[in-house]
């Protein structure tokens, strides 16, 4: 199969696009500094190849699988590369999501901040094509290049601020986490090609591996994919390197490279693996649970906009291995419908989330750049002075608060439908616990509402909290027209849910061998019945209406009623006669109720002012249990371990000299 | 002894060199005296030149002769001439006594050459070639110039057993398989040449940065 031939081959064109995402980079590197041109120029190419790739990848979803060997890479390693129907989705996930950030980028990079925009896009064009590569490769060599590239091209936007001493800190953790889970990885694949040293996917997927060595091989993708999505103990880059990058990264790694995760981890699980054995996915499952419970915990009490989110998106990773584990649990017990449920909700969610937290990690870009300000404390009231931002953000709060009519109610209630069939598995402790992991779902999605609250209540309402953001300013056009795409995505995957699992069921189909397909086609259009209409169903556009018409009732009936009979005086001062916008409630006081309730989850420092105390400041500090608990001995450990290696170093040459001929000696011996 | 008897002539004098070679490297290795230590290198230079040339002449490898001359333009005249006007013009004439006395390091370097025999006899019986029993004395030349390095605490002995190390290496090259290919042996030529520069450069880096030739000073250069 020439790459050069003209046929519509999806293969062919979704490569092309990664190099001109390549090309495009480079192109950056001619006039660095120059932000008009790579801004109005180069961005919007990108963004224009994002979609061209969406489209592609569409037309590859309902067809058969493609490969292609390419002629580069090491000898006798070359490069396999092969689009199927998980693949075509995750390209699909990376162009649809892609464009809209490319498109915000065009307009938020601006002359004199950080790292030139030149070396930007070349940057983040690199890190747009390794991920087009990463779900499009096809043996381990490649998969572990572009992961790698993918790793490092992130690290350096994530430190593209590298004057901070934070950035930087935030960029070593990350990369430090990133190569942890590269190298369970590794050995994961090392694994998988079971001795016969032919690392391309189609011989690990022939092979047959024992039960030992299949747990393995499981775990370690579990660890390494874990590590990169944020799974639980995994999770501490996470909140450190999404505030520290620039927004439409943030929005680029929130949104689309923990995906890639789950991409890597649905392949070796599924489609490597034939994942089998019932117990996997309740491992699988209680880490997800743990991550999202622990997530939207944390995400409930921070005061940093991009933390609350980076949190929040915790708590959605947690979700989808909720989703995952539960499908691994019926394929085990081969129950292919169930299976496919579960994984369509997972997947969903894989689309829900991209669409509405990049929407989000780009509202608050926009938010950054009109006031320079990220601590919610002092921000407020910008709905006035920025509707735009503020309504689009509306959408993808409605969206990641599960509420319907928008994408996120869609996966969560899937996922919610799937686990109503647990008490039909065959096994007497698992379908008593399963209700509890339900409930623990549910939770998680009612505080993700109350944390979704509080991140646009403190933002948007109210009155401006700080003088300085009279001067804020709305987004430009073009980053308006990167929301509005991100915005139009939540409410069409929200609005057609039947229409997108038509879609993506081939991918389904891929991973647990029957998708919803035939289930869903007898149904009208309009209604989402996954299993049979008499057990649940579901219509946004119903939901839509009914909500339209109680808006209307409502705002004509206050008009009729009550719109004449108002008057305007002045408020009773209750005793405070001076209101002023520092006495409204804030983001601390929000989260405190959580924050007593789960006490034990944090690791609390405040200080409290004493009555007599003539500047009185009341401070406090959330941190993570596991820090201290996991990270930090590990950190003691390593540098005891380096203390001991370190009389090596003694500084006298005579002496490193000694220890050559020494380990020439030894080495002649041994060889001899 | 029916063995050594058995070789020819020339055999016999290549053996001889080789353990004057030998001799020298025991002299380098307790020469305190930097001027003569120069002049102990370039006899082994020297030694190291007249038997690459007879075993030129015995077998009629012709590209051994050019190996010859380089050695001899190289290590008996460019390089001794080096470090005579570098000890001029640093003014260094003698190294001071190191962590281990002389006697010491004597005893050490013959349990050197012992291993070093002992390494060698399994490769020497492989090797067809003439000068085989000289391997083992060519594998000790090495190991003692690597022990000199060791010892001394000032700077140019030090660059002086790195030279002889070169020595030794060649000489092995030729005892086992009548020398390296002539672009591998002009490579090694040239990067003793540069690597010698660059210590010369060093030299004088370390004595404007510390007022002596002591290497023992560059211990602060570790992490506390």
């Amino acid at each position: 199969m020439s790459l050069l031939s003209f046929t519509p081959n999806p293969l062919a064109w979704a490569v092309s696009i990664a190099l001109a995402w390549g090309a495009v980079g480079l192109a950056g590197l001619a006039a660095p500094r120059n932000v008009g041109y790579v801004g109005r120029v180069l961005f919007p190419i990108g963004a224009v190849l994002a979609v061209g790739l969406a489209v592609v990848a569409l037309s590859a979803l309902g067809g058969a699988p493609q490969s292609v060997v390419l002629p580069i890479g090491l000898p006798q390693l070359p490069f396999h590369l092969r689009i199927d129907a998980l693949s075509a989705f995750f390209l699909l996930l990376i162009g649809a999501v892609g464009a809209g950030i490319s498109i915000y980028a065009a307009g938020y990079f601006r002359p004199g901040e950080g790292t030139p925009a030149g070396l930007q896009c070349l940057l983040y064009h690199v890190f747009l094509a390794s991920m087009a590569l990463v779900v499009m490769a096809d043996d381990g060599y490649s998969f572990m290049v572009a992961w790698e590239t993918m790793a490092l091209s992130s690290f350096f936007l994530v430190t593209s601020d590298h004057r901070h001493a934070e950035v930087r800190r935030a960029g070593y953790l990350y990369l430090l986490v990133a190569h942890v889970g590269a190298i369970a990885i590794l050995l994961a694949f090392g694994i998988l090609q079971n001795g016969t040293g032919d690392y391309a996917f189609a011989n690990m997927r022939a092979q047959h591996h024992g039960g030992a060595w299949a747990a393995a091989a499981f775990f370690l993708a579990l660890f390494g994919f874990g590590a990169k999505a944020g799974l639980l103990p995994l999770h501490i880059w996470l909140p450190e390197a999404h505030p520290a990058a620039p927004s439409p990264v943030s929005a680029m790694m929130s949104g689309v490279m923990l995906k890639t995760a789950v991409y890597g981890f649905l392949r070796v699980a599924f489609d490597l693996l034939h994942a089998t054995v019932w117990w996997w996915g309740v491992v699988v499952l209680a880490f997800g649970l743990s991550t999202a419970l622990y997530g939207v915990i944390f995400s409930a009490v921070q005061s940093d906009m991009k933390r609350l989110l980076a949190y929040s998106s915790i708590e959605n990773i947690g979700i989808l291995f909720v989703g995952i584990g539960l499908a691994i649990v019926f394929h085990g017990f081969d129950m292919k419908v169930l299976a496919a449920l579960a994984m369509t909700a997972a997947l969903y969610h894989c689309l829900s989330h991209a669409s509405f937290k990049s929407l989000l990690f780009l509202c608050t870009g926009a938010v950054l750049h009109a006031t320079h300000e990220r601590s919610l404390g002092k921000l407020g009231g910008l709905i006035h002075r920025m509707p735009w931002v503020a309504w689009l953000a509306l959408i993808g709060v409605i969206a990641s608060a599960g509420l319907p009519p928008l994408n996120g109610f869609v996966s969560e209630w899937l996922l919610l439908q799937s686990f109503l069939f647990t008490p039909q598995l065959p096994h007497g402790y698992i379908h008593m616990f399963m209700p509890l992991a339900a409930a623990g779902v549910v939770l998680t999605a009612a505080l993700a509402g109350y944390v979704m609250v509080k991140f646009f209540g403190v933002i948007f309402l109210g009155q401006p909290r700080e003088e300085k953001l009279d001067e804020a300013r709305d987004a430009g056009t073009l980053e308006r027209i990167g929301l509005v795409w991100l915005a139009s995505l939540c409410v069409t995957l929200g609005l057609f849910p039947v229409q997108v699992i038509g879609m993506i069921d081939s991918a389904t189909t891929l991973l647990v061998g029957r998708g919803l397909g035939k289930a869903l086609d007898t149904r009208a259009w309009w209604l989402l019945a996954p299993i049979s209409a008499d057990r649940a169903s579901y219509s946004p556009a119903l939901f839509l209406i009914v909500i339209a018409i109680a808006l209307a009732l409502g705002f004509l009936g206050v008009r009729a009623f009550y719109h004449h009979r108002t008057r305007q005086g002045p408020p009773w001062g209750c005793g405070f006669p001076l209101l002023n916008p520092r006495m409204q409630d804030t983001a601390e006081g929000f989260g405190q109720p959580i924050r007593e309730i789960f006490q034990p989850f944090f690791r609390m420092r405040r200080e409290l002012p004493s009555p007599f105390d003539a500047q009185p400041r009341y401070r406090v500090t959330v941190e993570d249990h596991l820090w201290y608990w996991l990270y930090l001995p590990i950190a003691k450990a390593a540098e005891f371990g380096t203390r001991l290696v370190t009389p090596l170093q003694q500084g006298r040459i005579g002496i490193y000299l000694l220890y050559s001929f020494c380990t020439l000696l030894l080495l002649l011996m041994f060889v001899r | 002894m029916s063995a050594l008897s058995a070789l020819p002539l020339s055999g016999q004098i290549i053996n001889l060199l080789a353990a004057v070679l030998l001799l020298i490297s025991f002299a380098m290795l307790v020469q305190r005296r930097i001027l003569s230590l120069i002049d102990l290198f370039a006899a082994q230079g020297a030694v190291l030149c007249l038997s690459t040339v007879l075993v030129a002449v015995t077998t009629g490898q012709r590209h051994l002769y050019f190996s010859a001359a380089i050695t001899l333009v190289l290590k008996v005249v460019l390089l001794p001439w080096i470090l005579h006007r570098l000890i001029r013009r640093l003014n260094v004439k003698w190294d001071v006594e190191g962590l281990i006395n002389i006697p010491t390091t004597m005893l050490v370097g013959i349990v050197v050459v012992v291993v070093a025999f002992n390494l060698a006899l399994p490769i020497s019986q492989l090797a067809g070639t003439l000068t085989r029993p000289t391997l083992g004395i060519a594998l000790a030349t090495v190991l003692l110039a690597f022990l000199m390095m060791i010892t001394r605490s000032k700077a140019v002995p030090q660059v002086i057993g790195f030279l002889s190390m070169e020595n030794g290496l060649f000489f092995a090259a030729t005892s086992a398989t009548y020398g390296m290919p002539m672009v591998v042996e002009m490579g090694i030529a040239l990067d003793v040449l540069i690597g010698m520069i660059i210590f010369g450069v060093f030299f004088f880096q370390i004595r404007t940065q510390f007022d002596s030739l002591d290497i023992s000073h560059l211990e602060q250069l570790k992490e506390k």
